[in-house]
């Protein structure tokens, strides 16, 4: 069931990134709705940013779509989902993942329901960085695994504030930008191990972007997410990744990244590739 | 993660203390001659914008294309003063949403594109254009 509609999403992905532009694309300027994390709306790779998916500007809506599939070394992890913009105000958005753990030939699947809301600041133009704050509920569709690990939840719900910011030509005259994003989250492995181990409070964890536009379509960057750990069982380690997004147009992006990720659920040194692709309409 | 933070932090100092001429960005834009091909470029892509083309139904574009080559002129450190009224008098009642200022801003990333403005020159002009949301946006 999660792989059709991942692969639903991805035939219905190439079939909108190859239809003709037309005039529904909403009048913010190409790449300020940002590519998609794993997690779903607008963000990096494997962090949300204080964006608003699409290019929706007031009075207009922006509807994304995506797929993603990081492949390390003992995991493969695809997600897929969509997600809807207001008036550059308001977003929802949905994710469906599946993590295949080849060692042990099980596959973990969450879905993560995601609302966030822009309560100040405009990326480009303002002094004040563009900040919003969010949710993701996330809902463990797999819970066997993480449940013999020590999580306790098979569902938790993180709540999040980010900060963005485009300084116009601060670096060798191209501009830079970065996002931070506070998180409070009972997670474990974002949720794909649960939640809420036994004598854990959440935490308090910090995430970042620091990107520079090469042009107006070609964006390379790097990211950190700090990450708690909770589960006696298993270490859980912060993430990073190295990326190259490119935006032809407002329909379509695509990103490519080195994932560093290191050690998951006792298996060490988890490097590999992180592809994505996002339709927006 | 600590060195790459350093590193751009002395990237950026180096970029602040860098003596530029004060002209530099007016002669990267062209000088009058870039100047004029920016504004004209624009005015086309305006005209062909149906979100904010009814905005300047009563404008007198002969004057609005002097004045905004003049503002870019001083604006870009050029040999010009801007006689003009400020953007917020100028824009004041005119009802200018937050969608028809990124639609300006896109048709002036356009302009810049036809005149052959190089993309560093395009970023500094933007940086100093961008602030102006503020005076020109209502609500």
């Amino acid at each position: 069931m999660t792989r059709r509609f991942q692969r639903c999403i991805t035939a219905g992905l190439l079939t909108l990134s190859l239809a003709a532009p037309g005039a529904l694309a909403g009048s913010r300027i190409l790449a300020t709705g940002g590519a998609t994390p794993i997690e779903g709306g607008g963000g990096g790779g494997i962090t949300p940013w204080a964006l608003i998916t699409g290019y929706g500007s007031s009075g207009e809506t922006g509807i994304s779509a995506f797929a993603t599939r990081v492949d390390v070394r003992d995991f493969r992890l695809d997600s897929a989902g969509l997600a809807v913009g207001w008036n550059d105000r308001l977003e929802a958005s949905f994710a469906r993942q599946a993590l295949d753990v080849q060692p042990l030939d099980v596959t973990l699947k969450q879905d993560v329901f995601g609302l966030k809301a822009r309560v100040a600041g405009r990326l480009l133009y303002t002094a004040m960085p563009q900040v919003s704050v969010g949710l993701q509920h996330k809902r463990n569709r797999s819970f066997d695994v993480p449940a013999a690990l020590g999580a306790a939840d098979d569902s938790g719900t993180d709540l999040y504030v980010s900060a963005a910011k485009l300084w116009f030509a601060a670096l060798f005259d191209r501009n830079l930008f970065a996002n931070v994003t506070l998180r409070r989250t009972e997670a474990n492995e974002i949720g794909l191990l649960g939640f809420d181990a036994a004598g854990e409070d959440a935490s308090l964890v910090a995430e970042g972007t620091l990107a520079v536009f090469l042009d107006d379509r070609w964006v390379i960057g790097y990211e950190y997410r700090q990450k708690p750990d909770h589960l006696d069982a298993v270490t859980e380690n912060d993430w990073q990744d190295l990326f190259v997004a490119y935006f032809p147009s407002k329909r379509v992006s695509l990103v490519a990244a080195r994932a560093m990720l290191d050690e998951i659920a006792g298996l060490p040194d988890q490097d590999g590739w992180y592809l994505s692709i996002q339709a927006t309409l | 993660m600590t060195k790459t933070i350093l590193l751009i932090t002395a990237l950026l100092a180096t970029g602040c203390a860098s003596q530029r001429p004060a002209d530099d960005l007016y002669r990267d834009l062209g000088g009058d001659e870039g100047v004029t091909r920016i504004v004209d470029a624009f005015l086309v892509h305006l005209a062909e914008d149906e979100l904010v083309v009814d905005t300047f139904a009563d404008t007198d574009i002969a004057e609005f294309r002097r004045l905004m080559i003049e503002q870019l002129c001083d604006l870009s450190g050029g040999p010009c003063t801007y006689g003009g009224r400020t953007m917020a008098e100028s824009h004041a009642g005119m009802g200018v949403t937050p969608a028809m200022f990124n639609a300006l801003v896109a048709d002036f990333i356009d302009a810049m594109d036809d005149a052959g403005v190089p993309q560093g020159a395009q970023n500094r002009l933007l940086g100093r254009l961008a602030p102006m949301y503020g005076d020109i946006v209502e609500g």
